[in-house]
């Protein structure tokens, strides 16, 4: 039923739908895996990089985090020919902002314009949708530290932690179970019952820090790539923090620097697995 | 030329005066103009040039920043921002159809608790200043503010320097401008501190 309504992006289905939107978004489902986690001090975004052939020449540049302006940056999961022209529009973006407020663009803007760009080719032009999911990291004095994820529809959302690409649900799930850490009870006790109870249900999340969050990040690819396989080789880890004078720094960790986070992981597994 | 702005920053905010006459030739129209146009919640300019140019460009300015606070989710955008936007929309228009404006403009900041003034010509350039004046009325205030300014000024000290210098200009300048309007800039806002004549009569 649905073969007669899926060829054209600009034509909703019977159900109210629109297939190649939705394949789109699924096209993204066989990408290499990318994680993002907001720390109290900044952000961590963890990919799979997969080479498909020995005979690849050694990658002069990332395929899987790209800067786009001095105070953000995104991962990317889907076709990275896609992925070029909307990381070229996202930089012009911000530059243009720069440019014409000499002024940092604040991140949710920097992510609506990408959005929107992406959405223009949900609706007009009969051209396909871009095969692209991205999460964007950044840093604004408005809202801090940011983290946001954004499909082919041209939607997106803000996040604490998510996870795009192969496998996503199973990282989301241990993302849902061991991002951040409750407050204790007893905190409030001492108190002296000076804060009012809310009532509410959700009692305040404390964020990790960023050494804890890229232990999680490598937790989470563990999962969503084959455990067996995974080495420094097949996972770019990357964080953004401030340094002393307020500017963000991005760092792309090294080959060593990665294997030691991937190794008091799995000390911390095989602890936990001795209890 | 003929329009009188100067502005001075205190200690939490900033002070934008301007004279009230508007102008051309020998007759003049209206001696109870505003010319401290408001561009958001914190922050106003001065406009020294024609009346066109006056209303055009401060509307447009005013305008496009409702329209980020709109579109952004109530963010505002800082005073430095503001200024640097104008200039940008100054140099933009000079080579194909110029705002023949002079601009003193003024603004609050929460996040550093204290004001800012920005001086602006109609080329486009822009600067950071302490105190500030656009016109003939340079030649007369300049001075007195050299003179007078010091770091941490209160509100009162600022006005007092600011009615020195229009008092200088009632005596020395040739032009009679026998009006003029004070506005204040601080945490609380835009208000008028006097004014000569009132913008709000027919």
């Amino acid at each position: 039923m649905a073969r007669r309504y899926d060829s054209s992006t600009t034509t909703f289905s019977p159900e109210g739908r629109l297939h190649q939107v939705e394949y789109a978004i699924e096209a993204i489902n066989n990408a290499g895996t990318c994680v993002g986690i907001l720390a109290k001090d900044g952000i961590v975004m963890a990919s799979e990089k997969r080479v498909t052939s020995g005979l690849l020449a050694p990658a002069k540049t990332s395929e899987k985090t790209y800067k786009l302006s001095q105070h953000s940056a995104c991962n990317v999961a889907g076709l990275t020919a896609d992925a070029n022209i909307l990381i070229d529009q996202a930089r012009l973006r911000a530059g243009r902002y720069e440019y014409q407020y000499c002024e940092p663009i604040p991140i949710e803007q920097l992510v609506e314009h990408v959005c929107n760009y992406k959405q223009a080719y949900t609706q007009y032009g009969g051209l396909r949708p871009f095969g692209v999911a991205f999460l964007f990291a950044g840093y604004d004095e408005h809202y801090g530290f940011q983290l946001y994820q954004s499909d082919p529809s041209g939607n997106y959302s803000g996040w604490k932690a998510t996870v795009i690409g192969a496998n996503n649900q199973a990282g989301k799930s241990l993302l849902k179970n061991e991002y951040g850490s409750q407050e204790e009870d007893t905190e409030e006790g001492k108190d002296g019952g000076e804060e009012m109870k809310t009532g509410d249900a959700d009692k305040k999340l404390i964020l990790p820090d960023v050494q804890e969050a890229l232990r999680l990040a490598v937790k989470v690819l563990n999962k969503t790539m084959d455990a067996t396989a995974t080495s420094p080789d097949k996972m770019e880890l990357f964080s953004m923090t401030l340094d002393t004078n307020g500017n963000c720094k991005h760092t792309i960790l090294s080959s060593d620097e990665t294997k030691e986070v991937m190794d008091s992981v799995d000390a911390e597994t095989a602890a936990a697995g001795d209890m | 030329m003929a329009d009188s702005v100067f502005g001075i920053e205190f200690d939490g905010g900033v002070i934008i005066a301007a004279d009230q006459t508007n102008a051309r030739s020998i007759l003049t129209y209206q001696s109870n103009l505003d010319k401290v146009v408001q561009l958001s919640s914190h922050s106003a300019m001065g406009v020294a040039g024609p009346n066109s140019d006056l209303v055009n460009f401060s509307e447009y300015i005013s305008k496009n920043f409702a329209l980020y606070q709109l579109s952004n989710d109530g963010i505002q955008l800082s005073t430095a921002a503001q200024a640097n936007f104008c200039r940008n929309e100054l140099a933009a228009a000079l080579r194909k159809g110029p705002y023949q404006v002079n601009i003193l403009l003024g603004g609050y900041d929460k996040k550093t608790s204290s004001g800012s003034l920005y001086w602006m010509d109609y080329l486009a350039a822009l600067t950071k200043l302490k105190y500030g004046a656009q016109g003939y009325a340079s030649n007369f205030c300049l001075s007195i503010m050299d003179r007078d300014y010091k770091e941490g000024l209160t509100q009162d000290e600022a006005v007092q320097i600011v009615e020195k210098c229009i008092q200088e200009l009632k005596v020395r300048f040739l032009l009679n401008q026998s009006n003029f309007l004070i506005k204040v800039i601080d945490k609380d806002g835009v208000r008028v501190v006097k004014f000569g004549a009132d913008p709000a009569d027919n």
